[in-house]
């Protein structure tokens, strides 16, 4: 743990995998570059691996006032314990304020590591970031400009912010395609600071021996229409409408955890805070309640149209358009009416 | 070589019927107004745990920390097979954050005994945050490996694993003792064998016990109760059905720590959020209405 740093820089951990950065780092840069400004501070980004270096430029058009840059051959792939030692030390040395990870596989693997190593707090998979004063509610104490961690509390319509007063750095994890995505600037200027780190036995103890990795199958949000079936589906056969729907707009199909836990659909597909946040120009949600995590990961789409048979169902909250009935009856008639048209 | 497992599993409400009363005004989950359940991540984890020990030799202890219901999950981690189960229930627990739980649990881990191979679920359904598993490891001072969907080979003390890093996956080599977090893809956990229920579903902790007592014997003295809390609790450990019981101070854990105290993170606040009802247009269920708004949407381009 650090003390409290006010002058401390907005870190973000760049994550790249075969030398490339992952998208949700790349976003985090333009939300690191908001805060720090609002902190007056700068913003750094601690990029780790091999060859890695040209990287560097990316993220300094994308805010970054420093990268430190950590260059090993025995980084070139992610392993937990190493990179925790990097994390740790640089942390150490320069005492950022904020320190942002992406809440992917390798991030949730690695930040909480460092969390317990630190003794600092981390919320994860925050939907919000922003600077805020909090007051101590025995001590009236005010801590004033302390990172703001928005995320949905299970529960209904509910969303607590979750604040670390004293035992820094402030760390947080944000899901792929939550923050936007910033212009970058080639013109920008920024400093590439190399950094050597000592490594012991044990943070080489665990060797990696095979590695295997697929070409991204399921791109949400890469899709301009999303049809998104959830619980209210009610079964893997009805399920096939969602399917049948988005082949006819020709879009995507989406699925809250309703859906994905029944079994009707995998994983890969969820929307929300814990799956992918979409912001297509159409998203349908069919036989979806709209719990806070769902809508989470869509309410900025540019359009929604609701269709569930309980008039009182959250998900018209955020609707555009609303269809009160069954989905059984309603998606055939959309279908019907897209096909009409051509 | 035999392997001695500990699992580390928690009951948490189920996120999947919650209703309004669920939430307490300061953020916190009122864990009363919804049904308990096993977490599901931490059914894989147990399953893991005993088929190392169904295959190796060894045992397999099950720990869970919370109040004393959650004992609840401790008979089930009996009912499929563990060998022993240890609940860490303390007042001055409430409100850990993670990284707090991570810590007691560790001194938890530390307290049952040797071990070779730590397991965990990858997340708890009431927080999705992944985070306890590899604080505990780092605490514990080990390797950690999340996202654990098997063991290619175990011998001796090393293990050749795989995870699922969701695009891909990996082959790690890693020397015991190590965590492990726990997929749901790693394995079909055994259900409860019907033989082993019968046995188990006897097993409480003292504090059960006193609760019992307590309730069935209100008329008698203290001392008739203490007597006969005493005849209890000693004839469930003579059959080894005597839940292990610790709180802080049992598992040598220094209060600074646990609880609020050792807790970084606090919540600020709870905000319902108010959903914006602007633009909203109601459309009937018929074709006529789905056809009018599948027009508009063509017209402003939306579609196509
Ligand atoms: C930490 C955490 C993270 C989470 N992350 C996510 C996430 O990323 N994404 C996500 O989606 N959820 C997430 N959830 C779960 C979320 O809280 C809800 O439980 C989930 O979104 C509910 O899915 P659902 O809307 O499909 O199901 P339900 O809530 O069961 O809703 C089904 C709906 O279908 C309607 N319906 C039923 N039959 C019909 C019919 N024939 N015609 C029309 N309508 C019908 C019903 O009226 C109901 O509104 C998370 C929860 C937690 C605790």
């Amino acid at each position: 743990m650090i003390e409290p740093n006010r002058q401390g820089e907005v870190w973000v951990f760049a994550e790249q995998e075969d030398e490339h950065l992952s998208d949700v780092s790349l976003e985090l840069c333009g939300k690191a570059r908001e805060l720090a400004d609002r902190l007056n501070v700068s913003m750094g980004a601690v990029l780790i691996g091999w060859n890695v270096r040209e990287l560097s430029y990316r993220l300094i058009a994308l805010g970054a006032d420093n990268v430190y840059h950590v260059h090993d051959t025995r980084l070139e792939h992610y392993r937990t314990l190493p990179y925790a030692r990097v994390m740790c030390q640089l942390i150490q040395k320069h005492e950022p304020q904020i320190v942002l990870y992406g809440a992917t596989a390798q991030g949730r693997d690695l930040a909480p590591r460092i969390a317990s190593a630190m003794r600092a707090g981390l919320t994860a998979d925050c939907t919000d970031l922003d600077i805020g004063a909090y007051t101590e509610p025995k001590t009236k104490t005010v801590h004033e400009n302390l990172l703001l961690q928005v995320r949905p509390a299970f529960g209904g319509n509910i969303i607590a912010t979750i604040i670390n007063c004293d035992r820094w750095p402030q760390m947080a994890t944000v899901r792929e395609g939550v923050m936007r995505l910033n212009d970058a600037d080639p013109g920008r200027r920024g400093q590439i600071v190399e950094e050597a780190i000592e490594f012991d036995d044990f943070d080489l103890s665990v060797k990696l021996i095979e590695r295997h990795r697929e070409k991204r199958t399921v791109d949400l949000k890469a899709a301009r229409t999303i049809v998104a079936g959830g619980a209210g589906v009610a079964n893997a056969q009805d399920f096939q409408l969602i399917h049948e729907l988005a082949g006819a707009i020709g879009g995507a199909v989406g699925a809250s955890r309703g859906a994905v836990d029944a079994g009707y659909i995998s994983k890969e597909y969820q929307v929300g805070q814990t799956g992918t946040t979409v912001r297509p120009a159409l998203y349908i949600a069919c036989g979806v309640s709209g719990a806070v995590q769902h809508r989470a990961g869509m309410e900025e789409s540019a359009k929604i149209i609701a269709i569930n048979w309980d008039k009182d169902a959250p998900i018209f909250g955020v609707a555009h358009y609303g269809i009160v009935g069954d989905l059984r009856k309603v998606i055939p008639m959309m279908i019907k009416a897209i096909r009409q048209k051509d | 070589m035999p392997y001695q497992c500990i699992v580390c599993v928690k009951q948490v409400p189920d996120t999947a019927n919650v209703t309004g009363d669920a939430m307490k005004a300061d953020g916190t989950v009122n864990r009363g107004a919804l049904p308990a359940v096993f977490n599901p991540d931490d059914l894989h984890a147990l399953e893991a745990a005993l088929a190392v020990r169904d295959e190796h030799g060894g045992s397999v202890t099950a720990i869970t920390m919370g109040p004393l219901g959650a004992t609840e999950v401790l008979r089930e981690c009996l009912y499929r097979g563990a060998d022993r189960v240890a609940l860490v229930s303390d007042r001055r627990a409430a409100a850990s954050d993670t990284l707090a739980t991570s810590y007691i649990l560790a001194q938890a881990v530390r307290t049952v005994g040797n071990f070779d191979i730590v397991f965990c679920g990858r997340q708890a359904i009431d927080g999705d945050t992944a985070q306890v598993g590899p604080q505990m490891a780092e605490k514990l001072g080990l390797p950690q490996i999340t996202y654990f969907e098997q063991f290619i080979d175990l011998s001796d003390h090393q293990a050749r694993v795989r995870r699922n890093v969701g695009n891909g996956w990996e082959v790690l080599d890693v020397r015991l003792p190590v965590l492990v977090t726990t997929l749901d893809t790693a394995n079909r956990p055994r259900p409860a064998s019907a033989r082993r229920v019968m046995r188990a579903k006897r097993a409480r902790a003292a504090a059960e016990i006193d609760r019992e007592v307590d309730a069935a014997m209100k008329q008698a003295t203290d001392s008739e109760r203490q007597a006969e809390k005493d005849a209890r609790v000693g004839a469930l450990r003579d059959h080894g059905l005597l839940i292990e019981q610790y709180d802080l101070d049992d598992i040598h854990a220094d209060l600074k720590w646990c609880g609020i105290a050792g807790s970084p993170t606090r919540v600020h606040r709870v905000q319902s959020i108010v959903l914006t009802k602007e633009g909203f247009k109601a459309v009937e269920p018929t074709e006529e209405g789905v056809r009018e708004m599948i027009h508009e949407l063509i017209v402003d381009h939306t579609l196509g």
